[in-house]
């Protein structure tokens, strides 16, 4: 791992809805530099424990500390610098509707107060380019758009601040195979040229494999592990066998190795 | 740990001078000092021979990039030196295509067209509407013959909501009115001596005209909204969509309730408001000109002929109707963005009260002579 340092750190972190316990005793940290994937079958918390990690919500016990200040002490003027460092990619997009692309880009810049429009105009242009969104789409509205170019639109729009962290719930969720491998390649070309932090909640095998540098496992109200792909799959816990060393893990497994040997 | 960005001018004898810029050049060092440096780059920038070394950056991000592009006049100067890892934002500052923002011109054909426009719009409404009622008409003549597959479950539902869950706000706004009317006849027909009439007038004004019109102006804003809104809101996530492959029928499940229901719950309300404006006029009329609610009470039948009575009625059967079909055609007219939910859901409730207030003036006038002596 690069160096040590924290970006994230969540300690002792339980969520409750009503009886239910989402996660119970929860501790990560999110190094600077890296990819962590977060994984869990459905329902087992992944999206709330990012929105917990921004904020959105709180969570029961524990704390969530972002660029090493605690959430819960903070104003909403740090709040706001915080969230201008970060990037979040939700998971439908979540794009204004009533803005076209340009705008929705667009919005976060004019939001600083800090540029004029020229500056915002080529910033805006750079980003919509970096996610190969063609110029003639700018005037479009959401609503036209097809899934993919949401997506991508939407991650113009999370790292138009050039973010040091970016949240990705679900990146590949809803896309062709074809288009969320270029989704894919895409998150690694924009991480290596922003030097990004990236957390990712997703069910995709194939992304984990191909992007993240740690793969943390919510199981059971649990993080059972937090660990580099190699040394998770030899973990004996039911949940990482039947993910990862199933059929189609193994299939993903494969096809990294694959590429690894004719590249 | 972050230093602060700046440039200084570094002259050559002999040759053009160089710019150095050192530090950070990304959003968080930027901040403040931006509109500064902004002008700094310009001066130098105006100089074309300029050498710009910008090896002495430490990061820089998209946001210092875009600001020297800008400053440069978006083109990449002739002499430049920078770290390669920096060189991608350059050239990727160069690739972007252009952005045309849609024109501001004034055109002055817009007056013709948008009048134009919202005739067509009008007709292509009242069109859409027509053929929502004859499919409701349809489709109720289908249920009547086979009442076992009627909603009435929905039916029921829509007139909990719309009739029972209105009953206190109708009363209190009809009790109201009642007390204001009543109080306004008094100080007038004290004058003339004539304050017996007061039952008339209360008696006629609230149940054939207020009373309905005061109803159905409330529940468009109640009820007729919030059918827009939810028909809205099931089209943007695709619930009708889900609803027509499963086969079933959005007017009969959705709309035909809808309908429905406003027009059995809003005749009742009608009732219920023109008791509670009633009593608020007989309070009044009580305070100001010492008429004993025996009186007003068994006066009221012999001034206001029953004719009225039905008249109301009839009028909130149709109001009813009406702005059902108005609430639900918006509903479904909604497109998939969040603004076209708000001037659905503003232009339903517009519509459906200025529908009805014109139907109002209509009845007064085709029943001009029924009722009155």
């Amino acid at each position: 791992m690069m160096n040590e340092e924290c970006v994230i750190e969540v300690e002792g972190l339980w969520t409750r809805f009503g009886e239910t316990v989402i996660h119970r005793d929860i501790n990560l940290c999110v190094h600077r530099g890296e990819v962590l994937a977060l994984v869990g079958g459905s329902g087992s918390g992944k999206t709330t424990l990012l929105r917990q990690m921004l904020g959105l919500e709180k969570p029961a016990r524990g704390t969530v500390c972002l660029f090493c200040q605690a959430l819960r002490s903070c104003g909403p003027d740090a709040m706001r610098q915080m969230h201008n460092r970060c990037g979040v990619l939700f998971q439908d997009g979540a794009l204004f509707t009533a803005l076209t692309v340009y705008d929705n880009v667009a919005l976060p810049l004019r939001e600083l107060g800090l540029l004029d429009e020229a500056v915002i105009n080529s910033l805006v242009m750079v980003k919509l380019d970096l996610v190969e969104i063609a110029a003639a789409d700018a005037e479009k509205f959401p609503a036209e758009l097809s899934g993919g170019m949401v997506k991508r639109v939407a991650l113009a729009r999370a790292i138009a601040l050039d973010p040091e962290l970016l949240f990705l719930d679900e990146p590949t969720a809803g896309l062709d195979p074809e288009r969320s491998e270029s989704f894919v390649k895409l998150i690694k070309m924009l991480r290596s040229q922003l030097h990004l932090t990236v957390v990712m909640a997703t069910h995709d095998l194939n992304s984990v494999v191909e992007l993240s540098d740690r793969v943390a496992v919510l199981t059971d109200q649990r993080l059972v592990a937090v660990a580099p792909l190699k040394e998770l799959i030899k973990l004996d816990d039911p949940f990482i066998r039947s993910f990862f060393l199933g059929e189609r893990g193994r299939c993903a497994l494969t096809g990294m190795e694959n590429a690894r040997l004719s590249a | 740990m972050i230093t602060s960005p700046s440039l200084r001018y570094v002259a050559i004898p002999d040759r053009e001078g160089r710019v150095e810029l050192t530090g950070a050049w990304n959003l968080a060092a930027l901040g403040k000092q931006i509109n500064l440096l902004r002008s700094q780059l310009a001066t130098y920038a105006a100089n074309q021979g300029l050498h710009w070394d910008l090896k002495g950056v430490d990061s820089l991000d998209t946001v210092g990039a875009a600001l020297l592009w800008q400053a440069w006049g978006e083109r990449r100067v002739k002499n430049l030196s920078l770290r390669p890892e920096h060189d991608a934002l350059f050239v990727g500052l160069g690739s972007t295509g252009e952005h045309v923002s849609p024109g501001a011109r004034y055109d002055w054909t817009v007056p013709v067209v948008t009048i134009g426009e919202s005739v067509l719009a009008f007709l292509s409404y009242l069109y859409a509407a027509v053929q929502l009622f004859g499919q409701l008409a349809l489709d109720a003549a289908y249920l009547l013959a086979r009442p076992s597959r009627a909603p009435w479950r929905e039916i029921s539902t829509n007139i909990y909501r719309a009739g029972a869950q209105a009953l206190p706000i109708t009363a209190l706004l009809g009790f109201l009115i009642g007390v204001v009317i009543g109080y306004l006849s008094a100080e007038q027909l004290r004058i003339f001596g004539a304050g017996v009439y007061i039952i008339n007038i209360l008696g006629i004004s609230i149940i054939r005209e207020l009373g309905p019109v005061l109803c159905a102006i409330l529940v468009a804003g109640r009820s007729g909204s919030a059918m827009t809104a939810q028909l809205g809101v099931m089209k943007i996530t695709q619930e009708l969509d889900a609803l027509s492959v499963m086969g079933i029928s959005h007017t009969t499940r959705l709309i035909l309730p809808k309908v429905v229901a406003l027009a059995v719950s809003l005749p009742l309300l009608v009732l219920w408001t023109d008791a509670a404006a009633l009593l608020g006029g007989m309070v009044s009329a009580g305070f100001e000109l010492d008429i004993s609610y025996r009186f007003f009470l068994t006066r009221l039948p012999d001034v206001v002929p029953i004719a009225n009575l039905w008249l109301g009625f009839s009028k909130a059967v149709v109001f009813g109707l009406l702005i059902g079909i108005i609430a639900c055609q918006f509903g479904l007219r909604i497109h998939r963005d969040t603004s076209s939910l708000a001037i659905g859901t503003t232009t339903s409730v517009v519509t459906s009260i200025t529908i009805v207030i014109v139907t109002d003036s209509i009845f007064a006038v085709l029943f001009s002579h029924v009722g009155l002596r």
